[in-house]
């Protein structure tokens, strides 16, 4: 008989569910959903400080409820749900950090002062060029649905990264991804550039969605079963079809590398960034390259350990055509949203070397890595959108010439994220190199760092070059102004900057959080 | 706290002070060379204390950084680290003192910003100096590079920018690589010992023990940093870009204490940490070294760029360096050891002096001055002291370490110490040759003669030159004075800094020379 019909012959009992271990997660769904309700009932005058409260709130929340779980965790993690989530030291980690840059980022969403009115659309219905979208720029109101957007994004990103099967991946993939589809589009300036990132990352995600989807079924095909633990099982045995295990897990790859924007799978990444209302852009560029370098080292580390002579050597060569597009096509990039896009594309590659290394270093590495990285980038985006003139943000790099002469304070604090960026001791970036390259030397891999730190300095060429730009250029005679930061941003700013200085100097306590153990298997 | 420790924190602290005075030019000067006389005046404690025989490592300090790698911020020094924290504690007082004679500064750029960056770069060299941690080593190695970045390309010649860059791109570039080689050493000493350290002293025994093929890679990885740093032939070619860009002030501590790690790290990291892989390449390094010594010396003769001729001799004079290093003889490795203060005294000397002549004429071409002497014969006899060291004449200070080497290496590599001595004559040539062409014969180029008087007046040459191209005044022959003394002082009696040395280079090669 059918293995599906059979199921259906037994009796179906509800799975137990531990409340404790999967309440921060809850609080966010909840949060998210009680946003929904305030869209709906909430006089539009006092939605935006009711959402904000609300989801600043809940994440606290969600972080509280978090720390109590931790402190009373049980040693290797619980699998819950129907064994569907493995709520595990790295799944609390990638929480943890989610959580973190979450708020981080969600300061920065709600910064009304840089952008009078945020830099949202006043109403995402306005078709971009019309009289009334000239209209709607110079209005003061925000469409607030963003706030929950970004709940239900952080929710669907929480449970990726703690999905134990397949199937719940798949769902939690598609619960992160549409929020921000939709975040994508609904920038205040430049409407037509930010629908046509919504679009194209709608449909290049769609397409990578349906990769996943594919893949998963060949995986099933060939495991019988969609859950991790179960796929690694099977792939032990040697009485299968080993096409269908490699083909399955090469097009769930590529769909998982696609929302890490890993090279060659990257093409979106660019311009999304660009289109996209920067803090947007920054909540992208840390939490879901987070999320999605959270679900590829579980699904390697979990289902494929076994077979890791046959596809590593595909992902050595994915890891370096990662390298080599974000380090060299970022050196011809002339806007700096681009060209942290190109950058976050070699930071891709970078994380993917942890995250091959298949080892206690390389899974603690990894997850240092996209702590220290989610951090700066986030900080980084904050910067770039304070430098605006009067068509909303300068991106373009000629905009940026002498900037320190005019703005000291924020010229300094954007060289010492772009030296984040680059690896410079002393900084997040390069403790997150070292521990990730250190990893990889002992487990043999020599050869891919030393190409890994060619590409390092490559990659540094054009950070520099914006430094050279702001200290030792003389500025535009035209050029643009630069926003005193409203409490929001500021806070959201300076949390990144800290941390990235913290990370660097005194990185022994986020080490040791996220080396505390492996992954929980489950039944 | 160690006297180490408060020559570390005191520039440090005055950097910071004066990045606050920055408003008031004169104040900020002030207090940077006040900050600078008192680090010297700590030197003096610091050697006292330091005892030749004794420990390797001395003035021992440390403090647990990052335990799960076995990182700790751990500071010492040995005689070679010694002569070299010494010389920059003299130089920088030196280079503040003479910082109006030699610069001025793009539009704009106030000098408190310099002074504080000046100062952090001499806190932070001599820490990477003192550093006994490998990490710690590396972290600091590539820090360093940005204080000396903005330096360049804050407050450096028309072609600042790319200097600046390049500096920055060459270094880091050297840096990483040194750090795949130091994660390499890493988890060697973590296999054999069940868990990691980056102490020196432990990294150096695990690894000179591990296979001669290890070795070399390890070897190659910590040589490609210093080769670029010091620099030898052909990863040299930053250096004419910075040393002619950058500030007079900024390239005598650039030129002269900053390039001495790449050599210092050849005596304290290669030899010791991969001793057969050394001996094993020797050949390799002992060919860049003299290509770089008949190289850099011919090239200095046909420099038209003051700026340039000096970067050009001084890689000559790290070709002789490295010769001496890889020669692995007792009389050689210490020949080398004091060649590197010696350098920083004749090379510091000769770029000030240099600066002084291209600030009193505004042009840096050495066809736009001739018979300076006439006007300035004070400055003349100070360029003439600096050449005469820089060309290693019986009686100065550099005569002694260039002997050593030539000697040391003879016995060992004699085809070698032939070919270098051939640099010797070389750099008579070109240091008498820019003598004369600057300072000698009768009054002439564009800089000498910008002040001539208009048509119809009857005046000599030298008469105009005179009014505007003053020579030394008091207080620049007080700044060069304590050069001279010790270039002088050190050609006849070179003992104190010889017995300071020699216990630390007879350790350094011993590794090797068991091989």
């Amino acid at each position: 008989m059918n293995p599906f019909l059979a199921q259906q012959l037994q009796p179906v009992e509800a799975p137990g569910i531990d409340w404790g271990a999967i309440l921060p997660m809850v609080i966010v769904f909840g949060a998210a959903c009680v946003g929904v309700l305030i869209e709906a009932f909430v006089p539009k005058h006092q939605r935006w400080s009711g959402q904000v409260v609300l989801t600043l709130g809940s994440i606290a929340a969600a972080g509280i409820a978090l720390g109590a779980y931790v402190s009373a965790r049980p040693e290797h993690g619980v699998v819950t749900m129907g064994s569907t989530l493995s709520i595990d030291t790295p799944a609390l980690f990638l929480w943890g950090t989610l959580l973190a840059l979450s708020v981080a980022a969600v300061l920065m969403i709600a910064d009304r002062s840089v952008e009078p009115g945020g830099s949202f659309v006043a109403q995402a219905g306005i078709a971009p060029g019309t009289v009334q979208d000239r209209a709607q720029v110079q209005s003061t109101g925000m469409q607030t649905e963003v706030f929950p957007l970004a709940l239900f994004a952080l929710g669907g990103m929480m449970a990726f990264t703690a999905a134990n099967d397949l199937l719940t991946m798949f769902i939690a993939l598609e619960v992160l991804s549409l929020p921000l589809y939709l975040m994508c589009g609904l920038a205040r300036r430049r409407r037509l550039l930010s629908q046509e990132a919504a679009v194209k990352y709608f449909l290049l995600g769609a397409f990578a969605s349906a990769f996943f989807l594919y893949g998963l079924a060949m995986l099933y095909g060939y495991a019988g079963s969609v859950k991790l633990a179960d796929i690694a099982t099977a792939s032990a045995g040697t009485d299968r079809s080993d096409t269908l295990l490699f083909a399955g897990l090469g097009l769930l790859m590529v769909g998982l590398l696609f929302k890490g924007s890993v090279g060659p799978f990257h093409t979106w990444t660019p311009d999304v960034y660009q289109g996209a209302p920067t803090p947007v852009t920054g909540f992208m560029a840390a939490c879901t390259k987070v999320a999605a370098f959270g679900g590829i080292l579980r699904v390697l580390t979990v289902a494929f350990e076994a077979t890791s002579w046959e596809w590593r050597g595909v992902l050595w060569a994915v890891a370096i055509i990662s390298m080599a597009i974000g380090a060299v096509l970022g050196l011809t990039q002339t806007d700096l949203k681009r060209m942290i896009a190109y950058s976050s594309i070699a930071h891709a590659g970078f994380l993917l070397i942890g995250t091959m290394a298949l080892t206690e270093e390389g899974l603690s590495g990894t997850l240092f890595y996209l702590l220290a990285y989610g951090f700066t980038t986030l900080a980084a985006f904050g910067v770039i959108s304070l430098v605006r003139d009067s068509s909303g943000e300068a991106t373009h790099l000629s905009a940026w010439a002498g900037l320190a002469k005019r703005s000291p304070l924020l010229a300094g604090v954007f060289t010492f994220l772009l030296l984040a960026l680059a690896g410079i001791p002393l900084t997040s970036g390069f403790v997150g190199k070292f521990v990730v390259f250190s990893a990889a030397l002992s487990d043999g891999m020599a050869p891919l760092v030393v190409i890994a730190l060619v590409f390092s300095a490559v990659a540094a060429f054009f950070y520099l070059r914006v430094v050279v730009l702001m200290y030792f250029s003389e500025p535009a005679s035209d050029g643009p102004t630069v926003s005193v930061p409203g409490a929001f941003t500021t806070a959201s700013i300076a949390l990144g900057v800290i941390i990235t200085l913290l990370l660097g100097v005194l990185p022994t306590f986020a080490l040791d959080w996220a080396g505390a153990g492996g992954f929980a298997l489950g039944g | 706290m160690t006297w180490l420790l408060a020559l570390i924190l005191l520039p440090l602290l005055g950097a910071v002070a004066v990045a606050f005075l920055r408003r008031d030019d004169r104040l900020a000067m002030i207090t940077a060379f006040a900050v600078s006389i008192v680090e010297l005046v700590l030197i003096l404690p610091l050697w006292l204390s330091y005892d030749p025989g004794g420990e390797r490592l001395q003035q021992v300090s440390s403090l647990e950084w990052i335990p799960a790698f076995g990182v700790h911020i751990s500071f010492g020094i040995d005689g070679i680290a010694l002569l070299m924290i010494a010389v920059i504690a003299l130089l920088v007082p030196v280079v503040i003192a003479l910082l109006r004679s030699t610069d001025k500064l793009p539009e704009g750029k106030d000098v408190g910003g310099l002074l504080s960056l000046i100062l952090l770069q001499q806190a932070l060299t001599i820490a990477v100096f003192a550093a006994t941690d490998v990490f710690l080593f590396y972290v600091l190695f590539e820090i360093m590079l940005i204080p000396m970045y903005f330096l360049i390309g804050g407050y450096g010649g028309p072609r600042r920018q790319y200097a600046a860059v390049k500096f920055f791109l060459y270094s880091f570039l050297g840096g990483l690589i040194m750090l795949a080689s130091a994660i390499g050493a890493y988890s060697l000493a973590a296999d054999e010992l069940g868990e990691g350290t980056f102490d020196w002293a432990t990294l150096a025994g695990v690894v000179s023990e591990a296979p001669l093929e290890t070795q070399i890679w390890l070897f190659l990885g910590f040589f490609l940093a210093f080769a670029i740093k010091a620099p030898l032939v052909p990863f040299h070619t930053w250096l004419p870009d910075a040393a002619s860009q950058a500030p007079v002030g900024v390239t005598v501590l650039l030129v002269g204490v900053l390039d001495k790690v790449g050599t210092f790290g050849f005596l304290r990291y290669s030899l010791p940490m991969t001793p057969d892989a050394s001996a094993e390449l020797a050949p390799v390094v002992l060919v860049l070294a003299v290509v770089g010594v008949i190289y850099g010396s011919m090239l200095a003769a046909g420099q038209t760029d003051m700026r340039r001729f000096v970067a050009y001799v001084s890689i000559a004079h790290f070709g002789f360096i490295a010769l001496g290093i890889f020669a692995f003889t007792q009389q050689a490795v210490a020949g080398s050891a004091t060649y590197m203060l010696n350098h920083s005294l004749a090379t510091g000397m000769l770029i000030l002096v240099l600066g002084i002549v291209a600030g009193r004429g505004g042009d840096t071409r050495i066809d736009a001055y001739g018979g300076m002497a006439k006007v300035t014969p004070v400055l003349a006899a100070m360029l003439l002291i600096a050449g005469l060291s820089a060309l290693s004449l019986p009686g100065t200070n550099s005569f002694i370490s260039e002997f050593l080497v030539l000697l040391g290496a003879f016995d060992t590599r004699p085809a070698y110490a032939v070919v270098a001595t051939v640099g010797m004559v070389l750099a008579a040539a070109y240091v008498l040759w820019l003598y004369q062409r600057i300072m000698t014969g009768p009054v002439r180029g564009d800089a000498m003669l910008a002040a001539a008087p208009g048509p119809g007046t009857v005046q000599a040459p030298e008469a105009g030159a005179r009014k505007t191209i003053r020579d030394l005044g008091g207080r620049e022959i007080a700044a060069l004075a304590p050069l001279v003394v010790l270039i002088i002082g050190l050609g006849f009696y070179p003992k104190p800094v010889l017995d300071t040395v020699n216990p630390s280079v007879e350790q350094t090669i011993t590794a090797v020379q068991e091989r």
